[in-house]
């Protein structure tokens, strides 16, 4: 069967169960059970997560976009520097970018002061990390395809045919 | 005075929709799911609205040509080549129209004098006969079958024709049944046509909502072309059905005939809506693709699950909508609906409301999110058994 297909349905909604998803892509449901289990082991898929909107909720949190300069090492490259990094739990993503700087690392903790000296405690003192630079969020307004506010709809619509 | 006795006797004697009491009682409900409206669930893409805030910004809000703008009509006949094979010059075979609507109406106010017969396949939407009637024509029904996957097939095509028909509809990909014809089936309709002066009016506003193969429009076959007005739009192909807008590709007598009736009675489609289009159809092809690849699913996934609940349900091939059989469950189409919709408050619509051949079927519009339809089918499959 084909993978594409069967990820983007469930990349935009994990919850759908393998009957749904056989049923949209005409499969049956055995084949798809399949599927998804071969592709979990696989590590195609990853993970399984839900979007939440945390700034409706009574938690405070604080996030930021860190970004990372380094001195690649003999051999290894960055990944032995970012192996570094994410490892620690408040490390949510890590990616290696062109361009300025070389990765780009987020974070959320609950406050101000928590995030900060988890960069000049723990970031910045990594070997090979040479400089950081901390942008906090301020507002969140969209992520993987997915918008924070939702979008009013429209009162008045004709509702028959 | 009484001002009813002013009006047109063919105007009062138009049938309101009877379907409208079903949605008024779904609103006071809490809870309810609509598969009632055919209309698209997606918005807008925002490229396409973008180009109309642009318009607007840029104080671009006067008429526009009658015919609609010439880079519009550019645009429509490239998009025409492109995804139909079909080749139409903007000069003079295109008119922009206030949506599909208006290009049926057009057509059937161009073509008809008093006595000419339309012939319309049915269960279809519901256009057809009163705009026939109010531009003078009779309406000639014939009833597609499921057992012929709602085609229009040369034997009922050949039993309709009189010396008075001046037009035939083929409105494929078809609303309600999903049904379409196939090159071979135009064909056949061509062979019978031959040598008759016959219009045809081809709705092929589902044509981009086609299911398992490309749609094949009846301009493209050899002896239909000089006879068919297409009528297309941006409604269901971009879900734009706000912004009112369609279009007509046909041979240059029909379309300056038609532009003259459109001039006087409409003037020109909405400007800010023509700016929104151009970029729909330069752009667009993408959000065709991918609204369309869900649509699928959400089809696939409807007629799974109304058989796997006992019902007959064709599979559909076009537009949005399954059109199951419920006469295994003894109710009429309207009680089926209304008693679907009281216990459960979920909104179909009955066949019957389709014209003749509908009886026995409902219309379900899966235009709607996979929860809904989940939903639905869970209350289905309830409702059935109570029965
Ligand atoms: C078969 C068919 N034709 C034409 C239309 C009219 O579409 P519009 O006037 O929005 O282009 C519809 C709308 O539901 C339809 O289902």
């Amino acid at each position: 069967m084909n993978h594409t297909e069967l990820l983007k349905l469930l990349e935009k909604d994990c919850r759908a169960t393998p009957d749904q998803l056989a049923a949209m892509l005409g499969e049956d449901t055995g084949t798809v059970r399949r599927e998804i289990s071969a592709l979990e082991k696989d590590n195609v898929i990853l993970g399984y997560n839900a979007m939440i909107d945390w700034d409706r909720t009574g938690e405070e949190l604080v996030s930021a976009l860190i970004e990372v300069r380094a001195t690649p090492q003999r051999g290894e490259g960055f990944d032995r520097i970012a192996e570094r990094v994410y490892q620690f739990e408040e490390v949510e993503s890590m990616y290696l970018m062109s361009g300025a700087y070389d990765f780009a690392v987020t974070i959320t903790g609950r406050t101000l002061r928590e995030v900060a000296s988890f960069v000049a405690a723990r970031l910045s003192t990594i070997e090979g990390v040479t400089g950081t630079a901390t942008h906090f969020i301020l507002k969140k307004y969209k992520e993987k395809g997915v918008t924070f506010e939702s979008q009013p709809v429209q009162e008045e619509r004709m509702k028959y045919l | 005075m009484e001002f009813r006795d002013l009006i047109a006797e063919k105007v009062t004697a138009l049938r309101p929709s009877g379907i409208r009491k079903f949605f008024d009682l779904l609103e006071t409900m809490e809870g309810g799911i609509s598969l009632g409206v055919g209309e698209p669930d997606f918005q807008t893409p925002w490229h396409i609205r973008d180009a109309g805030v642009y318009s607007l910004e840029k104080g671009f809000t006067k008429y526009t040509p009658n015919a609609g703008m010439m880079a519009l009509r550019r645009e429509i006949s490239a998009y025409m080549r492109r995804r139909f094979g079909l080749d139409y010059d903007p000069d003079g075979q295109i008119i922009v129209t206030v949506g599909g609507s208006e290009g049926i109406d057009l057509s059937l106010r161009m073509l008809l004098e008093p006595g000419d017969e339309v012939i319309i396949p049915t269960p279809s939407f519901v256009c057809y006969g009163p705009l026939t009637v109010m531009a003078g024509g009779t309406p000639v029904y014939v009833e597609t079958r499921q057992e012929d996957d709602f085609k229009l097939t040369p034997e009922l095509l050949a039993g309709a024709l009189t010396p008075k028909t001046k037009a035939l509809i083929l409105p494929y990909p078809c609303n309600p049944t999903g049904g379409i014809m196939e090159r071979a089936d135009l064909e056949a309709v061509a062979e019978i046509l031959k040598d008759r002066e016959i219009a045809v009016i081809s709705d092929e506003i589902y044509a981009e909502l086609s299911y398992g193969g490309k749609h094949c429009s009846p301009a493209s076959i050899p002896g239909l072309k000089e006879r068919t007005i297409v009528v297309n739009g941006f409604s269901k192909a971009f879900a734009m059905t706000g912004w009112r807008l369609g279009y007509l590709c046909a041979p240059r007598d029909a379309i300056a005939q038609m532009v003259k009736i459109h001039q006087f009675g409409i003037m020109s489609a909405p400007t800010v809506s023509q700016y929104a289009a151009i970029e729909a159809m330069k752009n667009g092809d993408r959000d065709i693709e991918a609204m369309r690849r869900e649509y699928d699913h959400r089809r696939r996934f409807l007629v799974r699950g109304l058989r796997e609940a006992g019902l007959d349900c064709y599979e559909p091939r076009g537009a949005f909508y399954v059109f199951p059989c419920i006469r295994s469950t003894g109710l009429s189409s309207d009680e089926f609906c209304e008693r679907f919709l009281m216990s459960e408050k979920v909104a179909a619509i009955p066949g019957s409301a389709f014209g003749p051949g509908g009886e026995g079927f409902v219309r379900m519009c899966y235009a709607a999110s996979m929860d809904d339809l989940t939903e639905a089918l869970v209350r289905l499959k309830r409702f059935l058994k109570t029965l």
